[in-house]
């Protein structure tokens, strides 16, 4: 009756929302006196081994290269397989692009109750009640999960990594891949950015910035401080910036430790997305701006002058520290 | 071609959220229902786009819920659609809203089933999977854009920092997002006919839940905003390293 996490990898390289995952199982595992396995699909070239200073005793590899792509389907087939020969009873994914993916598949299969987009560990006094965000990071529902096999997925960046010194045994499992019906023709990366979701920082650009030849100062302020770069919705309607840096409402939910919004009026719909950063930051050259309302920190001012200053600051107390 | 569109009422994005009944229940005295987002600028629009170049395209819509579904229903079929089915039930949990779905569906024998990515209410992001694995279909999640050529269907996905090309025959399940159409809204002509065309009413079929909620909350109000001056930029830089420690 183990706790079984999913690690999600992209190129052969774990992905950062996995590590918090890991933690979120060793955590459920310790809570229920019971020990966190893991699962990785499709070749690797990590050191599966260490992976065990998460928390977690056991690995299972499929190293079989078919699964190196994703195909719902098929890593469905693999992953339900997976949980039954490992006797699992609580599954975790990170609430990212695969889990949203496969996640809810899984769940089906094994007839299991899902919570997709958990924020907290389950409460487990009295059932097995888990708390993921609603209304787009507006609210909190606890839901309780009735099955016996229950799948959890966790908001990326809701739980902090903890890095202990175990050591996780390398073991495989006698599974049959299916042939996979999706065949990937192409995969873009946004080469070198870092994925908004993943991202600790986030510097976003609304209408104030006034057109996407400005963006200069997003994007310095960025690097600067190791961030992503995001944006309010009206900007990648008018193809100012790419859709899938808008965030909000109808856009992608982000939980970063810094949300930096300059030139954003802060509408209730652009809140939804951003409101479980830990701290925001507003910078705004209207006092009035809604956003100051939801803000820890702000600046009124110019974003033209208050920017370059900022990233000057910024790169002398990296500099420094 | 017979696609199957799936729309959900969701309150309007400006609604306030609140809770009633010792916050157990979603309070929706006053509130305006909308079709989900995701649901109306991209599965539908794009299913009404594919019908607007094969006209032997047939586009149902089907939603789960109760009679107070109806007016965001005539509203999506205004849009484009040829009939639409309610499931006359009331849930939240996904598996139980997926297998009504997936029992219409599979009478219905459709080739293509459009999905919104979530709703901006209960963010399940789950009914699409559900119903693919329900169906033992492909599920192309986080669709920025999809077309079809005769049987085969050419998805651009959303994967972590990048986009992902890939084809697939049908019959598939596709969970829709920002993309893959530009939202439209519905003429004089399209209200007029919607008021004629079929709104079906179902009853659900026995399937038990297998997740409920217990409670709602609402998150803690921020402390109130410190502001810096605009001269004093490192001051700010200094806050976010030594009190809120985020740097
Ligand atoms: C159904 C629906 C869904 C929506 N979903 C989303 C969503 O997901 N995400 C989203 O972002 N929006 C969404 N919106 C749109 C939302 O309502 C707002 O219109 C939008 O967020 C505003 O974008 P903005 O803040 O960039 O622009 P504006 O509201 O125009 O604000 C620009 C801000 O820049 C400031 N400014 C101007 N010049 C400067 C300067 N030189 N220096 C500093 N500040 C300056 C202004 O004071 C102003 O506050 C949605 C709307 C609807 C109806």
């Amino acid at each position: 009756m183990s706790v079984l996490i999913f690690i999600d990898q992209a190129d052969g390289h774990i992905k950062k929302s996995s590590f918090e995952t890991l933690t979120y199982g060793a955590d459920v595992a310790k809570q229920l006196g019971t020990t966190a396995e893991a699962l990785l699909l499709g070749t690797s070239t990590e050191d599966i081994a260490t992976l065990g200073k998460y928390g977690i005793s056991k690995v299972y590899h499929i190293a079989n290269d078919s699964l190196n792509n994703l195909d719902a389907q098929v890593y469905t087939q693999v992953i339900a397989d997976a949980v039954t020969q490992a006797n699992a009873s609580v599954v975790i994914f990170s609430h990212n692009q695969t889990g949203k993916a496969v996640a809810a598949r899984v769940a089906t299969k094994l007839k299991a109750g899902l919570v997709a987009g958990a924020c907290a560990l389950p409460d487990t006094s009295n059932g097995f009640v888990v708390k993921k965000t609603v209304f787009s990071g507006k609210a909190f529902a606890n839901v309780s999960i009735s099955s016996a096999v229950k799948v959890i997925s966790v908001n990326p960046n809701s739980h902090t990594t903890i890095i202990g010194d175990g050591v996780a045994e390398v073991a495989s499992l006698n599974i049959t891949v299916p042939t996979p019906k999706v065949k990937v023709i192409a995969v873009n990366k946004t080469s070198g950015d870092i994925p908004l979701t993943e991202a600790d920082i986030v510097v976003s650009g609304g209408r104030g910035l006034k057109g996407p030849e400005n963006w200069g100062i997003i994007i310095d302020l960025a690097k600067a401080l190791g961030a992503a770069t995001a944006c309010s919705r009206p900007v990648s309607d008018s193809d100012w910036r790419p859709h899938h840096e808008h965030v909000g409402q109808t856009g992608i939910q982000v939980a970063p430790n810094l949300y930096i919004a300059v030139g954003i009026s802060g509408a209730i719909q652009h809140l939804a997305g951003v409101n479980r950063s830990k701290i925001i930051v507003v910078i705004n050259k209207d006092p009035e701006a809604p956003f100051f309302k939801a803000a820890d920190y702000g600046i009124v001012g110019d974003a033209f002058e208050v920017l370059p200053k900022l990233t000057e600051e910024i790169k002398k107390f990296k500099a420094g520290a | 071609m017979k696609i199957l569109v799936c729309v959900s009422k969701t309150p309007d994005t400006t609604a306030k959220v609140a809770f009633k009944d010792s916050n157990t229940k979603y309070d929706d005295a006053g509130v305006q229902w909308i079709i989900n987002p995701y649901d109306e600028w991209y599965s539908l629009v794009r299913a009404i786009e594919l019908k607007e170049k094969d006209a032997a395209t047939v586009i149902h819509l089907v939603t789960v819920g109760t009679a107070d579904a109806d007016t965001v229903i005539r509203k999506a079929l205004a849009l484009g659609g040829d009939e639409a089915i309610r499931i006359n039930a009331d849930s939240h949990d996904s598996f139980y809203i997926a297998s009504q779905i997936a029992y219409i569906a599979k009478e219905g024998g459709y080739d293509l089933i459009f999905t919104g990515k979530e709703t901006i209410d209960y963010n399940g992001s789950s009914i699409g999977g559900m119903v693919a694995e329900l169906l033992d279909m492909p599920y192309a999640s986080l669709v920025l854009k999809f077309d079809l050529n005769g049987n085969t269907a050419t998805t651009t996905r959303e994967i972590e920092g990048g986009e992902e090309v890939s084809e697939v025959n049908l019959p598939l399940v596709v969970s829709s997002q920002q993309g893959m159409a530009e939202p439209r809204i519905p003429n004089m002509r399209g209200i007029m006919a919607a008021r004629s065309k079929p709104l079906k009413v179902v009853e659900p079929i026995a399937v038990d839940a297998l997740t409920s909620i217990v409670s709602f909350e609402l998150p803690q109000a921020k402390a109130g905003v410190k502001l810096v001056d605009a001269d004093n930029v490192a001051e700010l830089v200094r806050l976010l390293h030594e009190e809120a420690k985020v740097i």
